[in-house]
């Protein structure tokens, strides 16, 4: 008997043969057959795979999205090679442009159905940073090496099929090098929408040598309701001391699918802080792969996700503490209204060696109505006794001490509800550095919890 | 009269803790509810705030002509009634700033009176924060979130500042308290006593009376009042304890 594929192939495997037929040699091509016969093989993960078995992604096989990258590319190759790229291009980007955060005006890497659009994005305040399309990379004298060396090194395209189709696809993606000392002062926003119809394969891959810093808004938009599947795979190397935070903001439309993984490694002595804030998407799956490669590294990995309607969200994080002396902190929270589903499942190994070890992992869920549903599933996997690791999950209504507390302030209920289940999100959202961000989720959250505050 | 408690009955899942209360309290008075552990002082502050676990299972409680009884706990703090809580509740994520406006503003609705912009009302909350020698950088801190047990109680007390209430019901305002701090949470509750309003201080000990001088002491035990005096009965009890004026309840 032969599994049922949730996934039509045919589809796909046209779209492969065209984007063969342009690339005749080289590790990226063998790379990418690789990775194409795995999902040619495999699919789309079925539900009766552990790792996703509350994410039935059956109902994303029934469409017939379109890969948008191949008709894309030649475009924006072709402007890349002929368009002298100015920084502080004012480019007109109508459609993205109000999703620009403030900090980040000088500072966008635009992509449009998957593929780096170099030309419409604005570099201005990145003049300390290299940052190239994957086709420029490849063939960069400086940096076609560690190019090779890192794409692909942080995921494992032949184990799960979204991250097999998006190495399958490979196009022009970001190859982001922050150099040694380098401290860039604006965020840098990495805007990614995508049409009706189709389906990207985002790539981006950052590598922060020693002693870099920079922040990062990894940020998923589409105004309109339209129906589509982003399936995005970033990688972050973030070499001895350097600091990386990453904000991720996914306001995907609200019948769309989105896929995406996060791998990042940590050396010695840096810190890797990131914030995952889930709003959008119909469907939406989102994998955080940290992994400590030597001692003294620290990371923070947050999380928000916020649900109503028919909306589905899974969270699934493996840290691994495979050295002694790192730090984790994991906070993960969830707000859940109408029939919306959250899930997540959280893994912290600690392996034989990693003494000194501290993980601290927590997902508190808010329930909202009756029909509202998680699942969550924090897993401590402890290798060594000298260690300092804590776990926790809830999952309830809001506390009847605090509803009270507020009410007895003259605070009307569905006020003093409202201003708790607000709280209960800023406490994550309040851990944003960057200001219009941060003032752009409150108003988010607001939003979603239909609730005037009079702020 | 502002408030007249009779015959009140109450308890918690079931069990009656109040049994028989009555009290009478005008405004421009401060009044002291003392007792040992268990005696009701705490049910009864959470009554009068309309505490949903509590239960009044007999009497009548009279405030300002209007039956207490019936009005939601928010209504009742609209009214101007204010608990200050003996253990008061981290709020994540909310300010202070930002709930203490909604708050008063929700009052100020309620009286048709203006309510405040977040300008004018951080001038309004840096006024009512020196009663309390509040720092202001406790304003956009989440409430109550990281405080110490003093700073908790401060909070409080800057709350009733900002709510102006009519009738204010201090639990334990004084426990975990240490010397300082009693001082400024004793001296910030003097400054907001006027002709106007009333405090009930419910207290364990006599320690907070050195420090605000009640008009009336009322001994609590075993759900009734059953000794009444003025503020020499709080030294009377310091010196004896409170076996002497339980047999009584008995």
């Amino acid at each position: 008997m032969t599994l049922q594929k949730v996934v039509k192939e045919t589809n796909y495997s046209q779209a492969f043969r065209v984007r063969l037929a342009r690339e005749k040699t080289g590790w990226l091509r063998e790379m990418r057959e690789k990775a194409f016969k795995f999902f040619t093989e495999n699919g789309f993960p079925l539900a009766q795979s552990e790792e996703w078995k509350y994410t039935n992604v059956a109902s994303l096989a029934k469409e017939n999205f379109v890969l948008a990258e191949l008709s894309e590319t030649a475009v924006s190759e072709a402007r890349s090679e002929n368009l002298e790229i100015e920084n502080d291009s004012m480019t007109a980007v109508p459609e993205t442009s109000t999703f620009i955060f403030e900090e980040s005006r000088a500072s966008v890497l635009i992509f449009t159905n998957g593929v780096f659009d170099k030309a419409a994005s604005r570099l201005g305040d990145l003049s300390s940073a290299t940052i190239l399309c994957f086709s420029e990379a490849a063939k960069d004298e400086k940096y076609a090496e560690v190019f090779k060396a890192k794409l692909g090194s942080l995921v494992d395209s032949e184990k799960n099929g979204f991250t097999a189709l998006n190495t399958a696809f490979i196009g022009e993606g970001a190859f982001i090098f922050l150099p040694k000392n380098a401290r860039i002062e604006a965020p840098i926003q990495l805007l990614f929408t995508t049409e009706e119809g189709k389906t990207s394969c985002p790539r981006v891959l950052i590598i922060a040598e020693s002693f870099s810093e920079a922040t990062f808004i990894e940020t998923y938009v589409r105004s309109e309701e339209s129906k589509y599947l982003t399936n995005s795979v970033i990688e972050i190397s973030i070499a001895d001391e350097a600091k990386i935070k990453h904000y991720r903001v996914q306001r995907e439309s609200h019948n769309a699918f989105h896929v995406s993984t996060t791998a990042a490694e940590v050396h010695r002595g840096s810190v890797y802080d990131t914030m995952a804030i889930n709003l959008g998407a119909r469907l939406s799956r989102h994998d955080i792969k940290l992994k400590f490669n030597s001692e003294g590294g620290e990371a923070f990995v947050d999380g928000l996700y916020l649900l109503g309607g028919e909306q589905h969200h899974d969270t699934h994080s493996v840290i691994a503490h495979d050295v002694p002396n790192c730090t984790s902190h994991q906070t993960y929270k969830g707000i859940l209204n109408d029939k919306s589903r959250g899930v997540f499942n959280g893994k912290v190994f600690v392996a034989v060696g990693a003494s000194g070890t501290d993980g601290y992992q927590s997902n508190k869920n808010l329930l909202l109505s009756n029909e509202a549903r998680v699942d969550t599933k924090p897993q401590l996997e402890i290798f060594n006794d000298d260690v300092k690791c804590s776990h926790g999950a809830t999952v309830g209504q809001l506390e009847e001490e605090e509803l009270f507390y507020l009410l007895s302030r003259g605070l009307n209920d569905s006020l003093a509800r409202n201003l708790l289940t607000y709280g209960f999100a800023e406490e994550i959202v309040n851990k944003i550095g960057v200001e219009s961000i941060k003032k752009q989720l409150d108003e988010a959250v607001l939003n979603r919890l239909n609730a005037n505050l009079g702020a | 009269m502002l408030l007249e408690i009779r015959n009140l009955h109450a308890g918690i899942e079931g069990k009656a803790i109040l049994k028989g209360l009555n009290l009478q309290i005008n405004k421009g008075e401060v009044h002291a509810i003392m007792g040992p552990n268990g005696s009701g002082k705490s049910t009864l502050a959470k009554v009068l705030a309309g505490h949903p676990s509590y239960e009044v299972l007999d009497g009548e409680v009279i405030y300002n002509g209007k039956n207490l009884l019936e009005l939601e706990p928010d209504e009742r703090a609209r009214e101007g009634i204010f608990l200050a809580f003996q253990y008061p509740v981290e709020v994540p994520g909310v300010s202070n700033s930002q709930f203490l406006r909604l708050a008063y503003n929700e009052k100020m609705k309620h009286l048709g009176q203006e309510e405040l912009d977040p300008l004018e009302f951080n001038d309004y909350l840096k006024e009512k924060a020196k009663v309390v020698e509040m720092d202001k950088s406790f304003f956009n801190r989440s409430v109550n979130v990281g405080f110490s047990g003093g700073e908790k109680k401060r909070n409080e007390i800057l709350q009733m500042a900002v709510l102006d209430p009519t009738l204010a019901v201090l639990d334990e305002t004084d426990s975990g308290l240490d010397i300082d701090a009693l001082r400024i949470v004793a001296e910030g509750v003097n400054k907001l006593c006027s002709a106007d309003n009333a405090i009930i201080l419910v207290t364990h000990y006599q320690r907070l009376l050195n420090y605000i001088e009640p008009d009336f002491v009322h001994v609590l035990a075993g759900g009734k009042i059953v000794k009444e005096g003025g503020k020499e009965l709080a030294l009377e009890l310091e010196e004896k304890g409170y076996d002497w004026v339980k047999a009584a309840g008995n």
